[in-house]
């Protein structure tokens, strides 16, 4: 089986959120990449897929060389090669193509990734890259199994409640917990990774349909107004008389 | 060219968060100078549909193919695009939920449009633009958007925006055939398990929402949390420690790797208040934390406090909430 896992590299998720000064673009200077960790709940499946049946992992990053340190982590992981497609991941659309592009010549079984990146929130692309190759794409899954070699059982989330769909291969799911537990790379994974395949490729010409034009930051709170434990029912009335919202 | 909006039904009523969507989608339609449709796919009675008025809708379509009453993404964007096609829509309305999101990124690619999801603003058209302002970081920024295609897609996120309550006459219902073959159908769900909610609050929609952490102590004491919800109406959560020990279901945890709550209060009991949990909740509107450590961080992004130990001050709020005339 041969499964293709899509990561993206993003702000740790403890990282101070700054911008540039004339707020056009993010602020990278002191903050620390991390493989989206939405990202890592399909990587591992996909790892625990190809232990349990066989096949090949490969991952796949839309980015600039910065990300390959997170590259690299992922193939410490267990994927077994990887792709960067060179280019700033400008819009969901635009990665939405380099992924799709990527898959056509690769005849890959599953395509997998996480429900949402934790630095652009879309949750769009996969459901693009599926659209785009006229395949299903199963979001948000939280659990993924093999009926047989053609046919996947997923188990999506919707409000309220879940759908378990069964899906031919070849399909597009979007992961979140608890699909798998995130693994830590151990020493001999990363020594193995140093040699396994990074192939970078140049993106094709698709444009961007969203354009970024400015960004900013939530308006701080006025502060916290602290109540008596004792007279803690103090709290009920102020939520209903103050701040309107009981 | 006019504004449609997708509205989901859950038990043949409209969801809250759909009624969002329409008040938002009738409002872009008056700037735009333009009318507003609503496409209803599944269960919805017609009644409810008529009711849409009140949000601004004049007219509704509605595929009443017993077929889609489970969400099927390829036979929804299907009648969707359909729907738009027949009223030349040039902007499309969802809410941000996990069929929204779903159905807009399809309807992306096929309308060649652009999308943006998580969307907090009314567009600014002025210059010839389309921006508009959503939430990004995990709820640490906003980011305003040009929606530079002829078509443009908006999912709204919940609880962002005031159901509007309009008088006049009941919208038009129109029935909507989109042609729909066994092929749309390929990826429908095997079955769909429904949570028991018992009688209680879906966390997404929740306005108000109460959640535990470790400070519990064990699951055998969320009673405190759910009588809390109970006498106040709300939904209830819980931290991701709590749920990765399996104290509570994983489809409560809230916070950056959980799902993400914007309600009107959010009451944090016994949660310290990591950097992760938190982007989970910052954008509700009012948040109460309680919590014995006085250190927690959570204060510092609290607008109410209480130091002090959940068993004593919850049995008091639940009290003194059982107290309130509704």
């Amino acid at each position: 089986m041969k499964i293709l896992v899509c990561i993206s590299n993003v702000p740790d998720t403890t990282s101070k959120i700054n911008f540039t000064a004339d707020n056009k673009e993010f602020d990278k200077n002191g903050v620390q990449y991390v493989i989206n960790p939405w990202d890592e709940y399909a990587l591992t499946r996909a790892i625990e897929l190809k232990e349990a049946k066989g096949g090949t992992v490969t991952v796949l990053n839309v980015g600039e060389a910065d990300a390959e340190p997170n590259i690299r982590k992922a193939l410490a992981i267990g994927a077994d090669d990887a792709i960067r497609v060179n280019a700033k991941p400008v819009d969901a659309f635009f990665v939405a193509q380099q992924i799709a592009a990527v898959a056509k010549e690769n005849n890959y079984d599953m395509i997998l990734m996480g429900k949402e990146s934790i630095d652009y929130n879309g949750s769009q692309v996969h459901g693009m890259v599926g659209e785009i190759l006229g395949i299903p794409s199963v979001v948000p899954a939280f659990k993924l199994d093999m009926v047989d070699d053609s046919t996947a059982r997923l188990e999506r989330e919707i409000e309220g409640g879940k759908e378990v769909v069964e899906v031919k291969l070849p399909f597009v799911a979007s992961a979140q917990q608890p699909m798998s537990e995130p693994r830590i790379p151990n020493m001999r994974g990363i020594m193995t990774a140093r040699t396994k395949p990074l192939k970078v490729v140049e993106p094709t010409g698709a444009e961007a349909k969203a354009e970024y034009v400015n960004y900013s930051k939530p308006e701080k709170k006025g502060g916290v107004k602290m109540i008596d434990p004792e007279n803690a029912g103090e709290l009920i009335t102020l939520l209903r008389n103050e701040a309107k919202v009981l | 060219m006019s504004v449609l909006v997708f509205v989901e039904g859950l038990n043949g009523e409209i969801k809250k968060s759909s009624l969002e969507a329409a008040s938002y989608g009738s409002q872009v339609a008056q700037q735009l100078g333009t009318t507003a449709t609503a496409v209803a796919i599944g269960e919805v009675h017609e009644e409810a549909l008529a009711k849409l008025s009140e949000q601004g809708i004049g007219k509704v379509l509605y595929d009443a193919d017993d077929r889609l009453k489970q969400f099927v993404a390829d036979a929804y964007v299907k009648v969707i695009a359909k729907a738009a096609q027949q009223e030349s829509a040039k902007v499309l309305v969802f809410s941000n939920s996990n069929i929204g999101a779903a159905v807009g990124a399809k309807l992306a690619v096929r309308l060649n449009g652009s999308l943006a999801t998580n969307v907090t603003s009314l567009p600014k058209t002025d210059g010839g633009q389309f921006v508009v302002t959503r939430g990004v970081f995990s709820g640490k920024a906003f980011a305003d958007v040009n929606l530079a295609a002829d078509v443009k897609i908006i999912a709204v996120k919940k609880n962002s925006f005031e159901i509007s309550q309009n008088a006049g006459n009941a919208a038009t219902v129109e029935k909507l055939s989109a042609d729909l073959t066994d092929a749309d159908f390929a990826a429908a769900p095997k079955e769909t398990v429904m949570q028991d909610t018992d009688g209680g609050v879906l966390l997404p929609e929740a306005e108000i929402v109460v959640s535990g952490g470790r400070g519990l102590k064990g699951p055998e004491n969320w009673h405190l949390v759910e009588d809390l919800a109970k006498a106040l109406g709300a939904a209830t959560a819980c931290s991701k420690p709590v749920s990765d020990m399996d104290w509570r279901p994983h489809h409560e945890h809230v916070g950056q790797t959980g799902i993400t709550v914007s309600p009107n209060l959010y009451i944090a009991i016994g949660i310290s208040g990591a950097i992760q949990h938190l982007a989970g909740v910052n954008s509700s509107k009012v948040i109460v934390v309680i919590n014995k450590d006085p250190e927690a961080p959570f204060f510092k992004a609290a607008d109410y406090g209480i130091v002090g130990d959940a068993f004593e001050v919850v049995p008091k709020l639940i009290e003194a909430a059982k107290a309130l005339d509704k």
